[in-house]
């Protein structure tokens, strides 16, 4: 009897373990909570939720707007030392190469950019409800930013619409020409223009007056003079910006997000970050790595003294102007008058740039270097006024227009109505690329302002037919097997 | 007529014998212990006539011819053979030899004796465990086995311990498949003296655990009861103290502020220190962090025995040790419960069954990288005193010289809080059916099931505008759940054809799932910023909006195998095997589910040929030859498809959004590593089994190394936060080596017994495949800022470290001028600074000139093991050596004011002061740029163990009741030799691709133990 039933439980046993084991099937199982990425875009939440990682890059673009200064004859490399982000110094130096793990961020990051963008535009179609083309206009427009930062650093690149890059595309598909990539930043635009409204849902999301902004913007460094007074000067007139009283409160947390920002890539400091994960941090890198070495005193956070302007930029502002002090931090006196101390970086100049430094009174959440929440002004309204007078000037459309615009950015700087200017043609041209340079000083413009003008040999060590633009990563040439040529004399 | 005469004789001698046969009984003990061995084997030789001993160890055996031989044989013990000339009963004593031939060897799915098993099989008893004392059971494999390397992350009590079976074979897990009585364990968390026997199976022998065996596999056997065995009781503690094995010379205050002072002039500053005479030797932070007689304890007991059908075993264990840095903050505790029992059901079912209760609790400061304590002490100038004078932690500045990450290090230690706990049940039930005479069917389960729990408090600290400066406080804790289970059935069938021809063949199948979960929380605003009221429940704060507080993750993973095995011999002399396993696994791509391993090995018994048999000096020669195929699995789960894991975080009315996007790109055709092993070997054992030799030559070459993260082109979009690119099998890696070990044991006298072990390893690892765009992985930081400077490329060492080769140090400015520009490198050089040589003779000194410094794979392993016996006196003492592995010196801040070693006091001051130690300066220079000049030789030789004991005679324990009393005495890690400068030249991050670098290892604690061990 007790045989049998131990026979009994020993066949259960075995009968369990048959029945469990004796099929591939105990392997077929899905991995636990985890949603497959070809089954998405079910719900409105679920376009909604890809759309904010399409927007999540934007963080990231912090490195193309110091680089756009670094590689300006604004600023100095700076850092701790001569080796200090080789890739930063050897674009300040013009000398990089091919060989440059930060281009080859901003190559990698805009391209992810891109890639989120085109996740959603590739499941357009799959789900409706009310209110999608809003989505879709703005993972179009941020599409278009993407692909604008990366035809302005590396020209002609690889292009497809509507569909994420699968892996072998690298060598299949090859780089558009920089008007194929320009075609389709435009058709983006307005795109997001027609279905955008100048109000957005929340803030931080995209706007038919960033669309018209950057579309301004697209044409301009195209020499498109004529679309780009058209589509700014729209904007300028119906769109509800305005510049505000007092540009020391620009660049201030309360001047985040105000009547002057057409677009603005929002930053905090609530969550961590590292350096192993850069573009994974929701605070502005940028801010930590301009910041002053060492320092302890009043109003501002240490940082890692990169990005420091030259004695040159400072000396272009005129007497009078009352964004200088705005812009540029003069250490010494600045020292002298709080008793500050600090240290001194590789290249100090003794300035640095005030607009984006670490300012004291955020969480300093760690690493606190990496968190500051400082918001990037990306497009501002007196960007938009300098582009428009710009293209109403160059384009030979309406000078009087150009003036109009241009002093309405002068003013505000001086206080007054007495700096204005009076020029027209070249003169006047050259008014306005020296009021870009000082309104926008520090704000990564000046490097492709430079550049589009044909001024690129003013930097030195600018060597013409080569700088004006970055060499496409090594690494990407490689992985292309031939597909890709190398920007020319790289 | 002789020959009538001789055959009339022969005839009347079997008449007789035919007439005279007796009836035998005789009782059979074990000679140690007096004991009666029931099972024991009483043959009548070249018979199939025989008894088996009974639950008092007496035997019967009816009508037996006298002048015949009974053969006396049990498991375990030496074999007697005893001729019977009369029917007294006989009083057999069998001796027990754990050495010999016919000892059982675990083999995976069935054992084999160890004179027929046909791969590379090493073994370490109880005996070993119990003589080394590890606090884990890892130790006990290093220097004790060759082919085998066990390295330590950290000397901190409870840290992991890494083992590598014939090198390292892969850029993934290295680590070997560990086996616990038949069931996927966790070598880790258990009591040493729960072990029987650890056997490592180190060839193609492992595949019959196919697509997880290709890293080697160690099993284990626990203890059980012997049935019939009369109740024992044993009892071992010791207790200990500690001390750090090394400490770094570093410079004193005076010394520091000279060298400061040259270094500031040198770069055209003002001397820091103008006034150097009353700064004496300051503070020395070593001895501030490192503390001497840091207690360690162990005790266990166990209480084992059985009747006729039922043997049991229990037993208990507590180890509690502290860390000989910052004692207070870092323990480990370790509490085990074992209960075992064996049962036959009925004659033809046998049942075993065992469960282990474990307990653990950790306590740790950051003892690794920078922003370690060690790495603070080494980097603190010895000019600051630990406190102030207000008795408050003296902060040290946050300047250009000293950077924003060195801290205080004791106040580092006071702000460290932390508790880790974890608490595991696992065993084993199965039961063995003999279902016919032959044929023998095993079903069994395995499982283990642990939950841990952990919590670190950040307390609002101020350490003078550092990056560890915490403004808020918080408390994290998670919870950690890990399950998993092995259900096999196995049918065995065993059978002797045409005499000579045997046969076992096994079939069966195994089942695995591993499934868990682990919750995150973290909490801020912790009440009183106190350690006592560090829990989520009162930290009632919440961070920024948005920001995700509470995080988890939760696995499932699956395989199927099924396996069969066919053993032949003929007449024991020629050996055959042949496995193949069939393995589907969750872990691949759905186009490769599913994969199969072959494998064979053949012996040959040289020793039983003819040519031998009388040989006077062999008494035992084998060939061994293997080769098969096996597999490795281990790699981050559902790497074949598209998970929406991505980070998507932003900021919309300026509160952090969470989305969804792509993490890591799949690889649908995603498959296992796969492992090519050859072994050939030999075994010999000469002057009466006196001196044992084993030899083996090994090829493993490792292909469709799964490489994760496999750089691809960005516009992919891998690079988003949380993405990442696919794991693709595209590597390979080919280790060669030599084994030998050698065994040696003779009695000298009686009272006199010594035996010597010695084993030695070569290692020659090589990579074959990294198919990648680069042709080169790359991992391992150095300094800050600098790129990674271990690779893994093909034709190279796995792990290599790549850097600039230096020749001497520029004596002269002509020198400098007669040298290619290190400028492109980020500074000119000027006298006294580091030449590197332009390896590709191009004329500059640029990054294409890095090469080959050095690899941290040992090309050379040993293990010594010295025991004597004299009378009532044992010794043992085991050494090991490891030669030819390298290092990195990644201790040292790159900052101006930080403390250094006192090699810079030889330092390059002029023309021919020095060719080796560059000049010191604040200004920018070239010298901390990675090259050999951070590479050190870190061969050493570790006296790992030595222990004199003393067994009380028995005599005198008889009377108090006793059977057995030893005290000992022993010192662990008593000296290593190296000419290494950092403090543990064994340690590595256990990383195949970046590990050798030092960041400041944790040493090992040197040990003083005292012990007894008791049996009654």
């Amino acid at each position: 009897m007790k045989n049998n039933s131990i026979k009994k439980i020993i066949t259960v046993f075995l009968l369990v373990i048959t029945y469990q084991s004796c099929t591939d099937d105990f392997i077929e199982r899905d991995p636990v909570y985890s949603i497959d990425s070809e089954s998405y875009f079910n719900s409105e939440d679920d376009y909604y939720n890809a759309l904010i990682a399409s927007y999540d890059l934007l963080q990231a673009t912090y490195v193309n707007v110091m680089l756009g200064e670094i590689a300006s004859n604004n600023t100095l490399c700076g850092g701790g030392d001569a080796t200090d982000v080789i890739g930063f110094q050897q674009i300040d130096d013009m000398i990089h190469t091919p060989v440059n793990s930060n281009l080859r961020d901003i190559w990698n990051w805009m391209f992810a950019g891109v890639n989120r963008a085109n996740y959603l535009l590739e499941f357009q179609d799959k789900t409706d409800f009310e209110g999608k083309e809003i989505m879709i206009a703005e993972a179009k427009f941020l599409r278009a930013y993407y692909n604008f930062e990366l035809v302005k650093w590396f020209g002609g690149i690889p292009l497809k619409v509507d569909q994420r890059f699968a892996l072998g595309d690298e060598t299949t598909i090859p780089r558009a020409t920089p008007a194929e990539v320009y075609a389709l930043i435009e058709s983006d635009l307005q795109y997001a223009i027609d279905n955008l409204s100048y109000t957005a849902p929340q803030v931080g999301r995209v706007t038919k007056g960033a669309a018209q902004a950057l579309l301004g913007k697209a044409y301009l460094y195209q020499d498109k003079f004529t679309e780009s007074s058209l589509v700014l000067d729209n904007l300028i007139i119906n769109g509800p910006y305005d510049l505000v009283t007092d540009y020391s409160t620009v660049f201030e947390s309360e001047g985040e997000n105000s009547i002057e920002s057409v677009f603005e890539v929002q930053y905090t400091d609530v969550e961590g970050a590292g350096f192993d994960c850069l573009q994974c941090s929701e605070g502005n890198v940028a801010v930590g790595f301009n910041g002053v070495r060492n320092y302890d005193g009043p109003l501002f956070d240490s940082g890692f003294s990169f990005n420091v302007p030259t004695q040159e930029v400072v000396d272009e502002f005129e007497e009078g102007d009352l964004r200088k002090d705005v812009a540029i931090l003069d250490i010494e006196s600045w020292s002298t008058q709080t008793g500050a101390t600090y240290g001194t970086g590789y290249e100090h100049t003794g300035y640095f740039n005030r607009k984006y430094i670490a300012r004291q009174g955020d969480l300093n959440t760690g690493d606190q270097n990496l968190t500051n929440p400082n918001n990037y002004r990306s497009i501002r309204f007196a960007d938009v006024l300098l582009m428009a007078a710009e293209a109403f000037n160059r384009g030979g459309i309406d000078d009087t227009k150009a003036r109009l615009y241009l002093n309405r950015v002068r003013n505000r700087a001086f206080g007054n109505t007495d700096n204005e200017v009076n020029l027209s043609g070249t003169a006047l041209t050259d008014a306005i690329y020296h009021e870009r340079r000082v309104e926008l000083v520090g704000e990564g413009h000046q490097f492709f302002d430079l550049v589009r003008t044909g001024r690129g040999s003013e930097i030195d060590g600018f060597v013409i037919g080569r700088h004006e633009l970055f060499p496409i990563p090594l690494e990407e040439i490689q992985f292309s097997n031939g597909n890709w040529e190398q920007n020319p004399d790289y | 007529m002789k020959i009538k005469l001789f055959t009339l004789f022969a005839l009347i001698l079997t008449m007789t014998a035919f007439g005279q046969n007796v009836d035998l009984t005789g009782t059979v003990t074990e000679a140690s212990s007096g004991q009666p061995l029931p099972g024991v084997n009483v043959i009548l030789k070249n018979t199939t006539k025989g008894a088996s001993t009974d639950f008092d160890g007496n035997f019967t055996l009816k009508d037996v011819p006298l002048n015949s031989v009974v053969v006396v044989s049990y498991i375990g013990f030496v074999k007697q053979e005893i001729t019977i000339l009369n029917n007294d009963p006989l009083n057999i004593a069998l001796v027990e030899d754990s050495e010999s031939l016919s000892e059982v060897v675990v083999i995976g799915y069935g054992t084999q004796k160890k004179r027929d098993v046909t791969g590379a099989v090493s073994i370490v008893d109880s005996k070993t465990l119990d003589e080394l004392k590890p606090v884990k059971v890892e130790q006990a494999l290093q220097g004790t086995v060759s082919g085998v390397n066990v390295t330590s992350q950290s000397g901190a009590p409870g840290a992991g311990l890494d083992i590598r079976i014939r090198g390292i074979s892969t850029n993934g897990t290295n680590g070997p498949l560990v086996i616990i009585d038949g069931y996927q364990g966790d070598l880790g968390i258990l009591n040493p003296n729960d072990i029987e026997t650890i056997t490592v199976l180190k060839d193609a022998q492992a595949a019959i655990y196919g697509t997880i065996g290709a890293n080697g596999v160690v099993l284990i056997t626990t203890k059980s009861g012997k049935k019939g065995g009369k109740t024992q009781i044993s009892f071992n503690s010791y207790v200990g103290f500690q001390e750090a094995t090394r400490k770094l010379s570093l410079l004193n205050s005076t010394e520091y502020a000279l060298i400061l002072n040259e270094s500031y002039a040198n770069g055209g500053q003002d001397l820091p220190y103008p006034n150097v005479s009353n700064l004496g030797e300051g503070t020395d932070w070593q001895d501030e962090v490192l503390n001497d007689g840091v207690p360690i304890m162990s005790h266990d007991f166990s209480i084992s025995g059985g009747s006729e059908k039922i043997a049991y075993s229990i037993s208990g264990s507590h180890l509690y040790q502290q860390g000989i840095i910052a004692p207070k903050k870092t323990d480990f505790r370790r509490n085990t419960a074992r209960a075992s029992i064996k049962a036959d059901l009925s004659d033809k079912i046998k049942m075993n069954t065992n469960v282990t209760y474990t307990y653990l609790d950790r306590d740790s400061v950051n003892d690794f990288g920078l922003g370690s304590v060690l790495f603070n002490a080494l980097n603190t100038p010895s000019t600051y005193s630990p406190y102030d004078s207000n008795g408050d932690f003296t902060l040290l500045p946050s300047s250009t010289g000293l950077g924003i990450e060195i801290i205080n290090p004791l106040a580092q230690i006071e702000n460290t809080y932390n508790d880790y706990d974890l608490k595991k049940i696992n065993g084993t039930v199965s039961l063995e059916y003999q279902i016919l005479d032959k044929l023998n069917l095993t079903g069994r389960v395995g499982f283990n099931t642990s939950n841990s729990e952990s919590k670190t408090f950040s307390k609002i600290v101020d350490y003078g505008g550092k990056v560890f400066d915490i403004g808020r406080s918080s408390v994290t804790q998670n919870a950690i759940n890990d399950n998993d289970y092995s259900l096999d059935v196995f049918a065995t069938y065993q059978n002797t054809f045409f005499e000579n021809h045997n046969v076992t063949l096994t079939g069966g199948t195994t089942v695995y799932k591993t499934y868990g979960n682990g919750l995150y929380a973290t909490g801020y605003d912790v009440p009183n910023n106190s350690w006592e009221f560090a829990d989520v429940s009162l930290a009632l704060g919440t961070g920024g909006d948005g920001v995700r507080d509470v995080s988890s993750y939760a696995y499932d993973e699956r395989r199927l195998s099924f396996f069969t095995r066919l053993q032949y011999d003929f007449k024991g002399r020629y050996l055959f095997s042949a496995m193949l396993r069939r393995d589907s696994s969750t872990k691949f791509g759905p186009d490769n589910r599913v994969a199969y391993f072959p494998s064979a090995t053949a012996g040959w018994i040289i020793s039983d040929e003819e040519f031998l048999t009388n040989s006077n000096l062999v008494d035992f020669m084998k060939l061994r030859v293997s080769y098969g195929i096996l597999g490795n699995d281990q790699i981050p789960p559902n790497g074949y498809v598209g998970q929406l894991s991505g980070e998507a975080t932003y900021i919309f009315d300026d509160v952090l959004v969470n989305g969804t996007a792509i993490g890591q790109l799949p690889n649908p055709v995603l498959q296992w590593e796969e492992a090519k092993k050859f072994d050939i070997g030999l075994d010999f054992r000469f002057l009466n089994n006196k001196i044992d030799i084993t030899t083996d030559y090994f090829i493993n070459k490792r292909d469709n190394l799964l490489i994760t993260n496999i750089p691809v082109s960005g516009i992919t979009g891998v690079f988003a936060p949380g993405g990442g690119s696919p794991t693709v099998n595209a590597g390979g890696v080919e280790n060669k080596g030599f084994e030998f070990a050698i065994n040696y044991r003779e009695n000298l006298t009686d009272n006199l017994k010594i035996s010597v072990n010695y084993n030695i390893t070569t290692l020659n690892n090589k990579v074959t495949e990294v198919n990648n765009s680069t042709g080169f992985l790359e991992a391992g930081d150095f300094s800050v800022g600098q790129p990674a400077i271990a690779r893994m490329e093909v034709g190279k060492p796995i792990g290599y470290f790549y850097g600039y080769k230096t020749d001497g140090i520029f004596q002269n400015q002509s020198e400098v001028d007669a040298h290619p520009s290190q400028l492109a490198l980020g500074a000119e050089a000027s006298p006294g600074d580091l030449r590197f040589v332009d390896v590709n003779n191009d004329g500059e000194i640029t990054t294409d000139d890095r090469t080959n410094l050095g690899d941290p794979i040992p090309d050379v392993t040993m293990g010594l093991n010295l025991t004597f016996k004299y009378k009532n006196v044992d010794f043992t003492a085991y050494a090991f050596a490891s030669i030819g592995n390298d290092m990195v010196r990644n201790y040292e801040r790159t900052l101006s004011d930080v403390n250094r070693l006192d090699y810079v006091l030889d330092r390059w001051t002029g023309e021919g002061t020095s060719n080796s130690v560059p000049r010191v300066t604040t200004a920018a220079t070239t010298n901390r740029i990675f090259s050999d000049f951070f590479v050190e030789d870190a061969s050493y030789l570790r006296i790992q163990n030595i222990q004199v004991g003393y067994s009380i005679p028995q005599s005198v324990i008889d009377k108090i009741g006793f059977s057995k009393m030893r005290i000992y005495l022993g010192v662990n890690n008593l000296y290593t030799f190296t000419k290494y400068k950092g403090y543990d030249p064994g340690a590595t991050s256990g990383s195949p691709i970046g590990g050798g670098i030092d960041f400041g290892f944790y040493p090992i604690p040197r040990t003083y133990l005292c012990g007894v061990n008791l049996n009654f």
